[in-house]
């Protein structure tokens, strides 16, 4: 069997020796128990304020709209400004999470709920975080923001709240973690930076490749 | 090895081809310029690459047993974890996977893995329809080429060239329509690629790295093809090889950071994906089924070779952007879908000196590869090692034959000494006073392409003896 052979392999390229075997797996028990603790730009290691402006700056960088919101209650219809002035339908899809259903969704701005369909034009999701250090979202997978909302509409909104932006990806996952009551990942971490784009075309990046080509983050 | 060897033909090629010079004449310059800037926007940018090695270092020193935390926490989070020691038999495993979901088409994000085991054909040969969703890899396909760089697999093509190709292949839309530009021929891409994504049976990905304590593959694109091939279909297959893995996040994130800014000169990639397993009870999308290859096919000989660090790479092709050779010939050039000085390294690893062992030669050993490099690989010091590798295989006697010749004098100074001068003599007579030789009888190869300079004077050990002995002013 393959695998045997392969793990046989490993150790005999390695030379591993019994007596060293204990050691060896000690090693690998602390890392893997304590985390390895590594560098960590200082970028990320400033005040709140700071941080929220060294975001910013990074989705300005990126192409990323912001979109600034004093209190939740403006959401919908920033949304809705958002949108007609780019002359796009107003109407987003979203699932079910909770504070985004928990929004007053009165007023010109139409709402369908559930995973994309194809002929969605524009997704709205509620992000965990926001990581300073590269301007980049963070996005769990599941009923509450399905992936298909950030994959498949050509117009991606973002609800984030500032003080969920922290200034690594580290303290990122620690931040989700206390979120999601788990340190269990669930089945997809999306960190998106920026709308999709290649640069595999004439070597220069273009937006818009097969995801969203308009990403634009609310910021509460 | 012929006198002429494949490489110096397909290089002899590559420098005579307009289209691919003219196409290679600022892209990969635009990457060094980009590292350049992201490597001085990031003080601890240094620092990191040597944190890089050492995460790397570690994984490897450990491989057998990250390698089965790995499959425990993966196969804990739902995932079926295979294990290939060849490149047949991954393709075998991912066929079987295919068939079993009784799958027509597959849809595929960019993985260096599938072309290194030869994937896609063995898919098509099993009846599937199989299509690379990576912008690059799908002009690749329609050519029927292999990609020539590591994240830029048509790097040696202009817009030009892949406008005729889609001019040619996507016969059913109006052929007098515009192709002019980059974005129109992505939009036109992007409406090919959108129905198969959504109608694909299984999404196959790579990976960029494997967390051995969460069990989860990392995926990096900027196009967000590869969470669209991994979220659409029923079920999605990782193809990736057992040198990915690391132990935790924190060694993850590291590598990360060094990753996009190494490749693109980006802050990081566009979509970093962490996938853990299918879709979880209760979630309305993703894949019901995730399958994780692990593919061997030579690795695990190399890590007792005295080559181990070439399974550091973390494949952003730096090295490739920084190689004034890969910068004159581009990646076909090489014969290995692994170019560069990366390749040069990994390709006699993987597929055997006597095939591949020549690559060592192509290198200038200016080292500015090892420079850039985000895991300090000593690629120079690993190209030297197959050099000396492949001069004790059988073949090309006349090279070794004045390699001997050489060798003998080197390590003989008085002798040494003594031919250079006569050498220096002869080639100044040779000259007749002329300050260059443009064509030499015993150097025809050197002279077809550049002048000589004509020796000066006495040689370098002569004047450096006078300037000792002689008072300085």
């Amino acid at each position: 069997m393959s695998r045997a052979a392969i793990l046989a392999n490993v150790r005999s390229g390695l030379k591993v020796e019994a007596r060293h075997e204990s050691e060896r797996r000690a090693s690998v028990e602390a890392r893997l128990a304590q985390g390895a603790h590594h560098l960590v730009p200082a970028r990320g290691k400033v005040g709140a304020e700071e941080r929220v402006a060294l975001f910013k700056s990074f989705l300005a960088a990126q192409g990323t709209d912001v979109i600034d919101v004093a209190a939740d209650a403006e959401i919908p219809a920033a949304i809705a400004a958002y949108l007609g002035d780019r002359n796009l339908p107003l109407r987003v899809r979203v699932g079910g999470d909770p504070f985004l259903a928990s929004l007053s969704w009165t007023g010109e701005l139409a709402r369908d709920t559930g995973v994309a369909r194809p002929n969605d034009t524009a997704g709205l999701s509620r992000a965990l975080a926001g990581v300073a250090e590269t301007g980049t979202l963070v996005l769990a997978s599941g009923a509450d923001n399905p992936t298909t909302l950030a994959l498949l509409p050509e117009t991606h909104l973002v609800v984030v709240r500032r003080e969920t932006i922290v200034g690594s990806y580290e303290d990122a996952v620690a931040l989700i973690s206390a979120e999601l009551g788990s340190e269990a990942l669930p089945h997809a971490l999306n960190l998106v930076s920026g709308a999709s784009r290649t640069g595999d075309i004439g070597g220069r990046i273009v937006v818009g490749a097969h995801g969203p080509r308009r990403l634009a983050v609310i910021l509460i | 090895m012929s006198p002429v060897s494949p490489f110096t033909t397909r290089s002899a090629t590559a420098l005579a081809n307009e289209r691919l010079q003219r196409a290679l004449a600022d892209v990969p310059g635009g990457f060094v310029a980009g590292r350049a800037r992201a490597k001085a926007a990031l003080p601890e940018f240094e620092a990191l690459r040597r944190t890089g090695r050492d995460i790397k270092d570690h994984a490897l020193a450990h491989l057998d047993l990250y390698l089965e935390e790995f499959e425990r926490n993966a196969t804990a989070a739902g995932s079926i974890v295979h294990w290939a020691s060849t490149a047949a038999e991954a393709c075998d495993i991912v066929l079987g996977i295919c068939r079993e979901t009784g799958a027509r088409l597959v849809t595929k994000s960019k993985s260096m893995v599938s072309e290194e085991i030869g994937l896609n054909a063995k898919l098509e040969a099993g009846g599937l329809e199989v299509v690379e969703t990576d912008l690059g890899e799908y002009v690749i396909q329609l050519r029927g080429e292999t990609p020539s760089h590591l994240i830029a697999p048509v790097i040696h093509l202009s817009t030009a060239d892949i406008a005729e190709d889609f001019l040619r292949h996507h016969d059913h839309l109006p052929p007098d329509r515009d192709t002019s530009s980059p974005a129109v021929l992505i939009a036109e891409a992007r409406g090919i690629l959108r129905p198969k994504f959504l109608a694909a049976d299984v999404g196959i990905t790579g990976a960029n790295l494997l967390v051995a304590k969460t069990g989860s593959a990392i995926v990096v694109t900027n196009e967000g093809n590869a969470d669209l091939t991994l979220t659409l279909p029923r079920v999605h297959i990782v193809v990736t090889s057992i040198e990915k893995v690391v132990p935790t996040l924190d060694d993850a994130w590291a590598l990360l950071r060094l990753l996009a800014r190494s490749a693109t000169g980006q802050e990081i990639t566009a979509y970093t994906t962490l996938v853990t397993g299918p879709r979880r009870d209760g979630d309305p999308d993703g894949p019901e089924e995730c399958h994780v290859v692990l593919v061997d096919n030579g690795r695990s000989e190399l890590l007792g070779s005295g080559m181990r660090e070439v399974l550091r790479c973390i494949r952003c092709g730096a090295c490739m952007n920084h190689c004034p050779v890969y910068c004159s010939v581009g990646g076909h050039a090489y014969g290995s879908i692994y170019a560069g000085p990366i390749g040069a390294v990994l390709s006699p690893a993987l597929v055997g000196v006597q095939e591949a062992g020549e690559l060592a030669q192509v290198s200038t050993f200016c080292g500015r590869c090892e420079q850039v490099c985000p895991v300090e690989i000593p690629l120079v010091g690993l190209m030297r090692q197959w050099r000396e590798v492949a001069f004790g295989e059988p073949g090309d006697g006349r090279s070794k034959l004045l390699l001997r010749v050489w060798a003998f004098l080197a390590q003989r100074p008085r002798l040494y000494h003594a031919a250079a001068r006569m050498g220096t003599a002869a080639l100044r007579a040779f000259a007749r006073g002329r300050g260059t030789v443009s064509r030499h009888p015993l150097a025809e190869a050197w002279t077809r392409y550049r002048d000589l300079p004509t020796p000066q004077g006495e040689t370098f050990q002569a004047r450096w003896a006078r300037r000792q002995r002689e008072p300085t002013p």
